[in-house]
């Protein structure tokens, strides 16, 4: 018997396509969550949008509130560590966390490098930009990639930004020669064995979720659209004005993003969505997306 | 044998597009079941590893478990659940209240294993089978009683890991996460014989 091997750690991220998962700060909005049908919740101190708000250092959650959110859900718990921080990601594996997210949405702690993933038993996500940023992540270990996105603004420019790059540019890499791949690893960045890999198969060698301003269940249609495995959302479920309807409302989205009637249906009368921030009136120094490389 | 067989991969949420490419392989037409429309001319049904909460609950909708189960009873579908698709199908989950299709005469328990940093790889041997199967397990489910007329087929360390039935089979591991093809092709040769 083997456990923390890299089947069972992307087979486990394998397992959240085409669902939903949601952050929640406490016992009871994961058990909402829950209800509505997410595949996972995220457990953390303060949702992006307060993160913003507030200002501070964000940090790993308090491990008694992680806890009273394991014991109130069934579904897999997960939790973010700072970027580079394996201390915390340490403690959060010693808690039983299902995943942990290295996460730009709390204040990085190391500005050139990223926790190694393989240490762990646990599986990580990772935020990327672009391919050269997912796939040097997965070098590192990550056995799950998402899109930065721009947490806690509400607006989906920035996930649909790094989407279309990630897409792009695997459909770039599928056309090239099997010569041209050194060159096109050189200027990724990345690995080249990685590299041959989108080249053979057309798409990551992992699960790729959509996050970061995904707030309405077009939104999320949208990303499954673009061709993501599942949606991440974060502040636009809980600084909405009814967050159960909502959160059940983007769950039959991503499920049913195909058709539009189904769509139509659950997105009709959902109450206030969250109010939301325009990314260009955004200073550079408080855009999240930028934290990591 | 399994040339041209029509079968269904219930895609409301999990690994669906994994047992699509193993029932493509063993040479099946893979059809994605959303909707009670999309049983049409589907002899037999995979249903997918994922959450089995938020699956119960989509299933809900739109009479798609009521579509299944009465397919199922007129002897017109066969039935696989794969992890959390095993608890969708058994009669009894212990310990958790969730919306469930119910139709096998088992009862399972929910991450017997453990969490996610318990998951584990392991070779079993399976009744039938002439060499071990590698399964994969993430916070996997126990078969931990079966009814009448349902066969054990492996265990795991003494706990149930596949049961089967007339037209039911329920495993507690994932083989679409391996490359090996070998009960994707008994489960889809065996539909219609």
């Amino acid at each position: 018997m083997e456990k923390g091997t890299l089947r069972v750690k992307t087979g486990f991220a394998e397992m959240f396509k085409g669902g939903v998962i949601m952050d929640v700060t406490d016992a009871e909005q994961a058990k909402i969550a829950e209800e509505a049908g997410a595949v996972a919740v995220m457990a953390l101190e303060r949702v992006p949008a307060d993160i913003r708000a507030q200002g501070g250092v964000a940090r790993m959650s308090d491990p008694k509130k992680i806890k009273e959110i394991m014991a109130a859900v069934s579904i897999p718990v997960m939790a973010k560590a700072r970027i580079g921080h394996f201390a915390e990601a340490m403690i959060l594996e010693a808690l039983g966390v299902d995943f942990i997210d290295e996460s730009e949405v709390l204040t990085p702690a190391d500005e050139e490098h990223h926790i190694d993933k393989w240490a762990f038993k646990v599986p990580f996500v990772n935020g990327a930009r672009d391919l050269g940023e997912a796939l040097r992540r997965i070098a590192e270990g990550a056995a799950m990639i998402r899109t930065k996105g721009e947490a806690g603004t509400g607006n989906v420019v920035e996930a649909v930004r790094h989407a279309r790059a990630v897409m792009k540019a695997i459909r770039r890499i599928q056309s090239l020669r099997d010569d041209e791949l050194m060159a096109e690893a050189k200027n990724l960045q990345a690995p080249f064995e990685l590299v041959r890999y989108v080249h053979e198969h057309g798409r990551l060698p992992v699960v790729n979720f959509a996050a970061g301003g995904v707030a309405t269940p077009a939104d999320a249609a949208l990303m499954m659209h673009l061709g993501l495995d599942g949606v991440f959302v974060g502040s636009g479920i809980f600084k909405s004005g009814d967050p159960a309807r909502r959160a059940k409302a983007i769950v039959r989205a991503v499920t049913h993003y195909n058709d539009p009637e189904i769509l139509a249906e659950v997105s009709e009368d959902l109450g206030e969505p969250m109010v939301g921030i325009n990314i260009d009136v955004l200073p550079e120094e408080e855009r999240m997306a930028k934290r990591g490389w | 044998m399994s040339k041209g067989k029509r079968v269904g991969v219930l895609a409301l949420q999990g690994d669906f597009r994994e047992h699509k490419q193993m029932l493509e392989k063993v040479g099946a037409e893979a059809v994605e079941v959303r909707l009670p429309a999309h049983l049409e001319g589907v002899g037999g049904l995979i249903v997918p590893g994922g959450e089995s909460t938020t699956i119960g609950k989509l299933a809900r909708e739109y009479g798609l478990d009521e579509a299944v189960a009465e397919r199922y009873q007129r002897g017109e579908l066969a039935i696989w659940g794969t992890c959390a698709g095993a608890i969708w199908i058994a009669r009894e989950i212990l310990d958790y209240q969730q919306p469930h299709l119910g139709i096998m005469d088992i009862a399972v328990r929910r991450n017997a294993f453990g969490r996610q940093v318990d998951s584990f790889e392991a070779d079993l041997e399976i009744t039938g089978l002439d060499f071990p199967f590698h399964a994969i397990f993430i916070r996997a489910p126990e078969i931990v009683r079966v009814g009448e007329g349902v066969e054990v087929r492996s265990s795991y360390k003494g706990r149930i890991v596949f049961a089967a039935a007339a037209g039911l089979w329920a495993t507690s591991f994932h083989p679409e996460l391996t490359g090996d093809t070998r009960l994707h092709s008994e489960f889809v040769g065996e539909l219609a014989k």
